[in-house]
């Protein structure tokens, strides 16, 4: 028997398959439906921002790794994923300039400057959301492209390319119900017919798809039921024509929500852990999303409502900290 | 798997690969005698036994080779006849090198006769000295003397004696085994530990991924006619259901209080080798030089379930079964959630030692560990709840202190919380770090 090097290291000797790249490269595996479909819907245009925003971001993550000293770590994925949320929340008609700044503000200031992966405040596509519509109020709020709508949904005829909420919100529910009033409307919003940011506009896939991770227990239940049910509930409440008179599904269809739920609000890094501070989270995003968009200036509020919540995180995870075994024992 | 109706404990838990199937269908197999024993002095918690032999010496099978007389430890007996070759050092898993006798065996010497006693008469006092004298350990793994465990402090009541056949660690078989083929004695070991105790009670854990043991004992209670004071019950398989703690909870629903003792909620918990190794020592006058173990892994030619003395190498383990591949990169003595890697194969077989396992590099991969993602798993696996993301964060930045407002002096390194990081942060390492580093007063 020759001698050999045996390797030597502190137990467990043997690990689970799972890894933060099969992570993250499953979610972004799961989010590419809805990609397709907005290709489909918006025209090409909208692979080509996803290309820029998730090459940008990837090649930002490298160069600030680089410049910090530290392993680049492309790999995992986390980058790409930054930069196709990235583009999920900007509005189809930009320019490409806008995913190019985002997934830089996104990467460099909202992810690398605060430490890197695992310890970012802000959800770095959200934050860096935020930036653009400030950076690029106009390209960020007019830039929608009102789909053309195949003849199984075709209701009536299409007047304005103002997304559902901001039609909602600007020009009251008559005119809402007259573009996307009836079960033609409601079905359209569901599948994915409608102007919206290139990645929230189908409820039907991003919900699939958020429903696979659940299975595969990447997300829990708690964040995006906590958040949906407390936007449905304050949509019904607060209806346009007095207490209960809402449209819980309108809102709940609408906007990014879906997405914020499944893909945003229940990022790892941002949100708490444990099950009751993770329902607290959820409900105080959708009560901020509608507390935003019923008195907000802003037709939509999934955005600053997450980012609002994150700032929470922090305390929220020391509020609640695991269940111990037993307590101490008594000295008596 | 709660739905199948079987006991458990309550936080967390994981489901490591059982890898039980390789080992778990075989005999037990003597291993044959080797030319040299190396027997350490430090088989057990606390201090090691001040030899009480020489270079030259001759000794017998069994005969008192090591003792302990103050403070926490236990005998060490020689595992053959033969020659005392001289006072040496043997690699200890944690503390490194550690005293040992050498003993040549000598190949002439005649099989070791024992004198059973009749021992259900005996006054408790006597049988706990009896154990005691055999140099009885946890056999378990933790190797805590079973004659300190059996004495409860006097002002607490214990009702019950728990006997732990869950095995919930990957690879090992060998308290399968012997609960399989051993049954009336681990039986009779229950019977000699309550005698010692003076409780009411007996419940024996075993998880429920070895039914034909369940069964044996079953068989060996009834055949005793101890139906009303020993019980079986299978458990849930999810690990660490072995662990004092979380066995405690799972057959009788009480927690350990953090920082107390299982005599804090009425309960001492022995290994099932460990009431078979009191029965032999007891009954059979036998001290406690001879384990099961279970020889495991792609690394070896053979898989096997070996009744060995302690003190044989185990480059002598491996040559027996057939020598180990060119894959094989660690040894690990004990499983592989909380066992230990040996830098090599001199190390020797002690009484704790449950398991050796040779691993290649499919089954103990390597992997740079990355930041802390915040997913939450290891909060989920650990069965303490503690926060062993936050420790690790605190410990990577050399605060070591704030460690401790997550639990860090509850943990037990049962390895749940590193098994299922997907970051494969070693988070085990940086608590065990940290509990060094705050013991030293952190001036390392």
């Amino acid at each position: 028997m020759s001698p050999r090097l045996w390797k030597v290291g502190v137990a467990p000797h043997v690990r689970d398959n799972a890894t933060v790249a099969g992570i993250m490269w499953t979610v972004f595996a799961v989010l590419l439906p809805q990609l397709f479909l907005s290709a489909y819907v918006f025209g090409p245009r909208v692979l080509a921002l996803a290309g820029v925003g998730v090459g940008t971001s990837m090649l930002a993550e490298a160069a600030m790794q680089r410049l910090l000293g530290k392993p680049v770590s492309l790999s995992d994925g986390s980058a790409a994923l930054t930069g196709l949320l990235l583009v999920y929340v900007l509005p189809p008609g930009v320019s490409l300039v806008l995913p190019f700044w985002g997934a830089i503000f996104a990467i460099c200031i909202g992810k690398q400057l605060f430490g890197g992966l695992g310890f970012n405040f802000f959800n770095p596509a959200l934050i860096a959301r935020a930036f653009l519509a400030v950076g690029f109020p106009v390209a960020m709020t007019t830039t929608w492209i009102m789909p053309e709508l195949p003849a199984f949904l075709a209701g009536p005829d299409a007047v304005a390319s103002a997304t559902p909420l901001a039609l909602l919100k600007h020009s009251g529910l008559a005119a809402y119900l007259a573009q996307y009033g009836g079960p033609h409307g409601l079905w359209a919003s569901f599948l994915g017919f409608k102007p919206g940011s290139v990645g929230e506009t189908s409820p039907l896939l991003l919900g699939l798809g958020g429903l696979y991770l659940l299975w595969r227990r990447i997300i829990s239940w708690h964040i995006p039921v906590a958040m949906i049910a407390s936007t449905a509930l304050l949509a019904w409440v607060f209806g346009p024509e007095g207490l209960f008179t809402g449209q819980p599904l309108v809102h709940v269809l609408s906007g990014g929500l879906i997405l914020g739920a499944f893909f945003m609000a229940t990022d790892y890094v941002t949100s708490p852990s444990q099950p009751l501070a993770k329902l607290v989270f959820g409900a105080g995003c959708g009560a901020l999303t509608m507390l935003i968009r019923l008195k907000g200036g802003y037709p939509e509020g999934v955005c600053y409502a997450i980012l609002l919540m994150n700032c929470v995180s922090p305390v929220l995870e020391d509020w609640v900290r695991p269940r111990r075994f037993a307590p101490p024992l008594k000295k008596d | 798997m709660r739905a199948s109706g079987l006991a458990t404990f309550t936080l967390g838990g994981v489901h490591p690969p059982g890898r039980k199937e390789s080992a778990s269908g075989l005999a037990i197999e003597p291993m044959p005698p080797v030319s040299r024993y190396l027997v350490s002095l430090v088989q057990h918690c606390g201090a090691p036994a001040a030899p009480l032999v020489k270079k030259g010496d001759a000794v017998t099978e069994g005969q008192r080779i090591g003792s302990v007389d103050k403070g926490l430890g236990a005998h060490v007996h020689s595992p053959v006849s033969g020659k005392v070759a001289g006072l040496a050092r043997t690699l200890h898993p944690v503390l490194g090198p550690v005293p040992a006798v050498a003993i040549e065996r000598d190949p002439e010497a005649g099989p070791a006769i024992w004198t059973p006693r009749d021992w259900e008469h005996l006054p408790p006092a006597e049988i706990l000295a009896a154990i005691r004298e055999a140099g009885v350990v946890g056999m378990g793994g933790a190797g805590f003397p079973t004659h300190v465990k059996l004495s409860p402090p006097p002002e607490l009541t214990v009702d019950t004696l728990i006997l732990n056949g869950a095995e919930c660690e990957s690879y090992l078989a060998a308290d399968h085994r012997l609960m399989l083929e051993r049954a009336p004695g681990v039986v009779q070991g229950a019977r000699v530990l309550l005698a010692v105790l003076g409780v009411p009670r007996c419940r024996i854990g075993v998880e429920n991924n070895k039914k034909d043991a369940v069964e044996a004992l079953r068989q060996a209670v009834s055949d005793a006619g101890e139906g009303a004071r020993i019980s079986v019950e299978p458990l849930v398989v999810k690990y660490p259901q072995g662990s004092e703690k979380q066995l405690i909870e799972a057959l009788t629903g009480r927690r350990v209080p953090a920082g107390g003792l299982p005599a804090h909620v009425g309960c001492v918990v022995q290994n099932v080798g460990t009431a078979f190794a009191a029965y032999e020592a007891v009954a059979l006058g036998r001290p406690c030089f001879e384990r099961v173990l279970t020889v495991a892994g792609q690394g070896v030619a053979r898989p096997a379930n070996l009744l060995c003395k302690v003190g044989v190498c185990l480059s002598d383990i491996a040559e027996h079964l057939g020598g180990i591949t060119e894959e094989a990169v660690k040894c690990v003595l004990g499983g592989p959630m909380m066992g230990f890697a040996v830098p090599g194969l001199e190390a020797t077989v002690g009484k704790t030692t449950s398991g050796v396992l040779f691993l290649d590099a499919w089954e103990s991969p390597d992997a740079d560990f990355g930041p802390c993602i915040r997913c939450g798993r290891c909060l989920e696996a650990c069965p303490m709840g503690l926060a062993p993301n936050e420790m690790s964060i605190y410990a990577e930045r050399r605060k070591y202190e704030g460690t401790q407002r997550f639990g860090l002096w509850e943990c037990f390194e049962c390895g749940s919380c590193a098994f299922v990081c997907p970051a494969k942060r070693p988070l085990v390492q940086f608590i065990r770090a940290s509990k060094a580093r705050l013991r030293c007063g952190c001036k390392l």
